[in-house]
């Protein structure tokens, strides 16, 4: 890479001249090979998403097939009290699970990256929920928080009479219940995130810190979480967007309830095109999930790909 | 706390890092109790899914979800695989778990050959465009499912395969191509460029360059991606409810209508079962593959 004047050109790694050349115009194989991501780009992340888009401003009904009405989908959409229960639900959920994931995560990071023994027996125990499903994740509590013979009743039976633990049951709490279900399964892999980002953290800051007599909080705070930065970043993109899909969880959880009080836009889309038989509407909650993710990932887009010399 | 401090033999040596300091400081005793009640909190409910599992039901409406079964059996576990209902018939799981390894095995298989060509197309065979299709690819990885569902709906019944695995596969296959597709750019940019330099010089193309000199030098990302895949192939729900069609429902939607739309008295000795049934593969994936799966975990998240 380093010993060539040559002008890098369309990004191509730089070689003798007749390399480069035949890098750049005789690569047939590689296009062919590159196809399935080709036509995966073009078909479905840009046509799908395309699709999604248009048919969200039609009448669709069974088909999509529906004529053209404008923002009216999105008009009733916010006029139903479910879809904005179900966004008030995903931000509710979403404020606290990411806080809790980060400020959770962040503190077993730092916890086990103090040289204690056992280190790899906890990090087992704690990562071993990010490999089980979601479905698996909200059965298990679900069991647990059964109101009878879960954790309250247990409690109840052993002299406890007035424990309650009835989050399931209880349209008030059930997104706790959920949140108690969520982190169980996304704190270790948050938990690894950070762990690497602190050990990404050059010893001789940890050596310069301690000279300087600076406390050991202060360092964390003033010093490792700035340089932190891009692992915190990149954590709060993904677990923002895994908030944001948030689907099988309440399926198996509580599947939306007691009532419609633990209702996701992710399961919203699902009803109305498959069983709602209204897909106008669900492409409509669809859209607006897009939107959200948009969001969250420009201002990362930009700050990631933005500031330095773009190529094109 | 074997061999990090050379400084105790003698104190010949200078003191570097931490202090040595006795097991029980007060510091050490916060970190573990800390560190054990998490343990506890993330311990818990794999406790209580096996131990309800072995045990009977009047022993459960006993009501004591932390006592060890009295006399553990595995009946549960039978009628969980042979004979529960979910939803309209009662086979049990079983047809659910190979319905599960018949999507897991091709759409694991196809997605990461995919996945590897891309990557080294991408990297030594750079063609304009190619990274503007990657960037978008990326990019599309971060948008919800939900948008494209309906779509796919519609292209996998175009292509006569809505309902069936196939259209399982191929969804597996085109979701799981960003992530993949970067885990294998990323590790292909880290070899050394002489190599297929060299290879080049010797006349060697496209593809004997991938299957002679790239492919066995990538066996530990293959095995990155491959738990990857597994793990999150075998944890879809959304897709296989989707897309596979009720006669090839994978283990996770089965599971869920087991539990979640039993008739009469639920038992929760066989819905406990049926979990951790569920719950095995990737977790025997998991344990069996240790580091190999924190790596995949951390390259998949920290660059994604």
């Amino acid at each position: 890479m380093a010993d060539s004047a040559l002008p890098l050109e369309a990004g191509a790694t730089v070689n003798r001249p007749s390399l480069l050349k035949r890098i750049l115009f005789h690569n047939l194989p590689a296009k062919i090979a590159a196809l399935p991501m080709m036509v995966t780009v073009l078909v479905v992340f840009v046509g799908c998403t395309i699709w999604t888009i248009y048919y969200s401003f039609t009448n669709s009904k069974l088909l999509p097939t529906g004529k053209f009405v404008g923002v009216e989908q999105y008009e009733r959409l916010f006029s139903t009290s479910r879809w904005n229960v179900s966004i008030t639900n995903l931000v509710a959920y979403g404020v606290m699970s990411l806080v809790f994931t980060l400020v959770v995560g962040f503190i077993l990071a730092v916890l086990i990256d103090q040289k204690i023994r056992f280190e790899s027996a906890f990090r087992t125990i704690m990562l071993y929920p990010f490999a089980l499903s979601f479905i698996v994740t909200g059965l298990v509590w679900q069991w647990i928080m059964n109101p009878t013979l879960g954790l309250q009743g247990t409690m109840r039976n052993l002299g406890w009479t007035d424990f309650t633990f009835d989050w399931i049951a209880n349209p008030r709490m059930v997104l706790f219940a959920l949140l108690i279900a969520g982190l169980w399964h996304g704190t270790g892999f948050c938990m690894v995130l950070m762990l690497a980002g602190l050990r990404g953290v050059d010893e001789e800051i940890w050596k310069a810190a301690r000279i300087d007599g600076i406390p050991t909080w202060r360092t964390y705070v003033s010093i490792v979480i700035p340089m932190m930065r891009g692992v915190l970043v990149t954590a709060v993109v993904i677990i923002g967007s895994g908030i944001v899909r948030l689907y099988d969880l309440v399926v198996a959880l509580t599947n939306g309830g007691p009532g419609i009080s633990s209702e996701v836009p992710a399961k919203y889309v699902y009803n109305y095109m498959f069983s709602g038989g209204n897909i106008g509407q669900g492409l409509a909650a669809a859209t607006m999930m897009l939107l959200s993710v948009l969001i969250i990932m420009i201002p990362w887009a930009y700050l990631e790909f933005g500031g330095k010399g773009r190529r094109t | 706390m074997t061999g990090a401090m050379p400084a105790t033999v003698d104190g010949a040596v200078e003191p570097r890092g931490p202090r040595p300091k006795p097991f029980f400081t007060p510091r050490k005793i916060i970190i573990y109790s800390i560190l054990v009640m998490f343990s506890l909190y993330y311990l818990f409910p794999l406790y209580v899914m096996f131990t309800t599992s072995l045990k009977s039901m009047p022993e459960i409406r006993f009501g004591n979800i932390f006592s060890l079964p009295t006399a553990p059996n595995f009946d549960a576990w039978v009628k969980a695989w042979t004979s529960a209902c979910t939803g309209l018939t009662c086979e049990g799981l079983a047809p659910g778990f190979w319905n599960s390894v018949k999507i897991t095995i091709p759409s694991t298989i196809i997605s990461i050959f995919i996945a590897a060509v891309n990557g080294y197309a991408l990297i030594n065979w750079r063609f304009k465009g190619s990274e503007i299709f990657f960037a978008i690819l990326i990019f599309g990885s971060f948008i919800p499912y939900q948008v494209f569902l309906y779509p796919m709906v519609m292209i996998t019944r175009e292509l006569g395969i809505f309902g069936t695995l196939q259209a399982v596969i191929i969804v597996h296959t085109v979701f799981g191509m960003p992530i993949l597709t970067l885990l294998f750019r990323n590790y292909f940019a880290s070899l050394p460029q002489e190599l297929f330099k060299a290879a080049r010089v010797d006349g060697a193309g496209f593809w004997r360059i991938f299957f002679e000199i790239m492919l066995p030098m990538s066996l530990p990302i293959f095995v990155v991606a491959l738990i990857l895949q597994i793990t999150g192939i075998w944890n879809d729900f959304l897709f296989g409810v989707v897309f596979a069609g009720t006669q090839n429902y994978p283990m996770t939607v089965q599971l869920n209508n087991i539990v979640n739309s039993a008739q009469g008295t639920p038992e929760y000795n066989v819905n406990m079962a049926a979990t951790v049934l569920t719950g095995l593969v990737p977790l025997a994936v998991y344990f069996v593959s240790g580091k190999w799966f924190v790596r995949g975990v951390a390259a998949g998240a920290v660059k994604g």
